[in-house]
């Protein structure tokens, strides 16, 4: 019988079956955060096991409240910073350097297709773009990867979701996403992982990718796995050139991790890029979607574009495609949040930065901070956020407040408009 | 080990995500023991008062999808230091649910009818459960009224349970 993509790599990094359909595997990473971590580490130095099984397979990154806002969040970078130094972790990014974690490891060339990695962190489901199996976890799974490099899973039963033909003008890598959780649901995929192909998502850069593997935790899903192909290579060859002759030498390696063809799916479903538009989420569940034209005319307070979902360097170029030559509303605060230190000076040097500072938008330093309400854009009660992020849910971005998921170029279109627009309005 | 018994606090909603359980303001906490009063503070639930209602409950029973969204585990947590160490519900979130092993706790799946009965029968009632690990069967009891409801766990969940979390398996096995 044919294997899935998770099934094979699963193969490569088999440990043991403590019991039923229970795999304990190899870790090839272990990706740290000064969220969930810190704890992680009193626990590990508490039990007099302050180790780590291979300084060189973890990666840490203060991100998420950076600068810190207070002492307690000063405490945690803290925490951090004191064992990855204690430890000689090598890859350890703090202010200057640091970036969302999604964004910043890959860009670092911290994933390879076939690799296995954690975090204590839902959205690891990203790195599935490259063709490995990542996953969020919690702080005790993370405690057990740092100290012994294993993480126990579940059998990877798989759903295959293709999506096929073209996108629309004004349809982007979130739309699709937002679209296939709205069919699916926010529990339509948990406990499986997600191969997403078809020729839409061929054609996709690594970027849009990353978009839509983001948000497969967000219909439940383990990991979003894209297929390695030549846009992965590509992506990955700066990092990558010393170990291979030529990229077509590393495709050829990479293409082990592609599904058998007689692979056995639990099921398959099929989307029609030419039927999707511009969406945007309703209510407190990222399954609550519409098409933006239907939202059309909901006022906000607040756009936000950043994150780990659209925070990359194509996204903050089709927001500034929108606001290029046009000043925002007076009644919106617009916020961006260039995802890491390399997308921030991409930015510049494209000009980018001037388009959003002309247009009134505040641009801050690369954080997770906004997109849940911790720092740099927290709502107030009862007010309303269009956001590129991942999560609309009931106090997410701040206690009372609301949030609409959109894309980047709707989140630009709605900051010139004050309320839910299209951006093919502003885009030609 | 624990008991995995008492009384019983009944949340009625599908997908109740870990910012509900415990939001991220309080993330930057650092002892658990911090978290205690912040226990389902954003729940989106009609009728629900976190302080009038979780003060001496020790199970919860609710619909689908529980422990939704974020990986933190933080949400344990938050039940764990608030006297609750059982969630008894239709289907879990897969972080939430290992989460809940790895601290030694329980998630237990029972049937949409059983729920379903439960909620039917017991929600509007002061309802205590009593869990007998061994015979795999919870006996639910209000006003003189008892129902008994068998499940199943998978050895691997039990095995956790009986190291006292996943770090104490993993060390003495890998």
């Amino acid at each position: 019988m044919g294997k899935t993509v998770a099934e094979k790599i699963f193969d490569a990094h088999f440990v043991d079956n403590p019991a039923g359909d229970i795999c304990v595997l190899r870790l090839d990473a272990v990706f740290c955060h000064e969220i969930t971590t810190p704890v992680a580490i009193n626990d590990l130095v508490r039990r007099g096991k302050d180790r780590v099984y291979d300084p060189a397979k973890i990666k840490a990154v203060i991100d998420h409240v950076t600068p810190a806002k207070d002492s307690k969040t000063a405490l945690q970078g803290k925490i951090l910073r004191d064992w990855a130094r204690r430890h000689d972790i090598p890859d350890f990014f703090d202010i200057g350097r640091n970036g969302v974690c999604h964004a910043l490891f890959p860009e670092k060339g911290f994933v390879r297709p076939g690799y296995t990695i954690i975090m204590g962190d839902s959205h690891t489901c990203t790195h599935g773009a490259f063709g490995a199996f990542a996953a969020g976890v919690g702080t005790t799974d993370l405690e057990v990867g740092i100290l012994k490099g294993v993480c126990a899973f579940k059998h990877p039963d798989t759903i295959k979701i293709k999506v096929t033909g073209d996108l629309p003008a004004g349809v982007y890598a979130k739309d699709v996403i937002l679209s296939i959780i709205g069919k699916i649901g926010v529990n339509g995929a948990t406990n499986r992982v997600i191969e997403f192909t078809g020729p839409v998502i061929e054609n996709m850069s690594m970027e849009a990718r990353m978009t839509i593997s983001n948000m497969a935790v967000e219909a439940g899903a383990t990991c979003g796995i894209f297929y390695p192909d030549r846009t992965t290579v590509a992506y990955l060859w700066p990092h990558i050139r010393d170990e291979f002759l030529s990229e077509d030498a590393a495709l050829e390696a990479y293409q082990q991790y592609l599904p058998d063809s007689d692979a056995v799916y639990e099921d398959t479903i099929t989307f029609d890029a030419a039927r999707l538009s511009p969406m945007a989420t309703y209510g407190y569940k990222p399954e609550n979607v519409k098409p933006v034209a239907e939202m059309a005319g909901t006022p906000v307070d607040q756009v936000y574009i950043g994150s780990c979902t659209n925070g990359r360097i194509e996204d903050l170029r089709a927001a500034a495609e929108v606001l290029k030559g046009r000043r925002i509303s007076d009644s919106v605060r617009g916020i961006v949040s260039p995802a890491t230190p390399g997308v921030y000076q991409q930015a510049l040097d494209e000009g980018i930065i001037k388009i959003f500072m002309d247009a009134g938008f505040c641009v801050t330093n690369p954080t997770c901070g906004a997109c849940l309400g911790m720092s740099n854009g927290v709502l107030a009660e009862g007010e309303v956020c269009a956001s590129t992020t991942n999560r609309n849910f009931s106090g997410r971005m701040g206690k009372g407040g609301m949030v609409h998921l959109v894309s980047p170029a709707t989140a630009a279109a709605t900051a010139i408009a004050g309320k839910i627009t299209n951006s093919t309005l502003y885009n030609g | 080990m624990t008991d995995f018994s008492g009384r019983v606090l009944f949340l009625d909603r599908s997908d109740i995500n870990t910012d509900e359980i415990i939001p991220a303001r309080y993330l930057t906490e650092i002892t658990k023991e911090a978290l205690k009063p912040h226990l389902l503070e954003d729940l989106n639930l009609d009728g629900f008062n976190p302080e009038r209602d979780i003060q001496g409950t020790s199970v919860i029973i609710t619909r689908s999808n529980f422990g939704c969204g974020s990986s933190r585990e933080h949400a344990p947590w938050a039940l764990e230091v608030n006297g609750i160490d059982l969630v008894i519900a239709e289907s879990f979130a897969r972080i939430f649910r290992q989460n809940m092993y790895n601290c030694g706790m329980m998630a237990v799946e029972l049937e949409k009818e059983a729920i379903n009965r439960l909620f039917a029968e017991f929600s509007e009632k002061e309802t205590a459960i009593s869990t007998d690990l061994a015979a795999n069967r919870f006996k639910v009891s209000a006003d003189g009224e008892t129902a008994e409801f068998s499940f199943s766990i998978s050895d691997f969940d039990r095995a956790l349970i009986e190291a006292g979390g996943w770090v104490e398996y993993a060390d003495a096995h890998y």
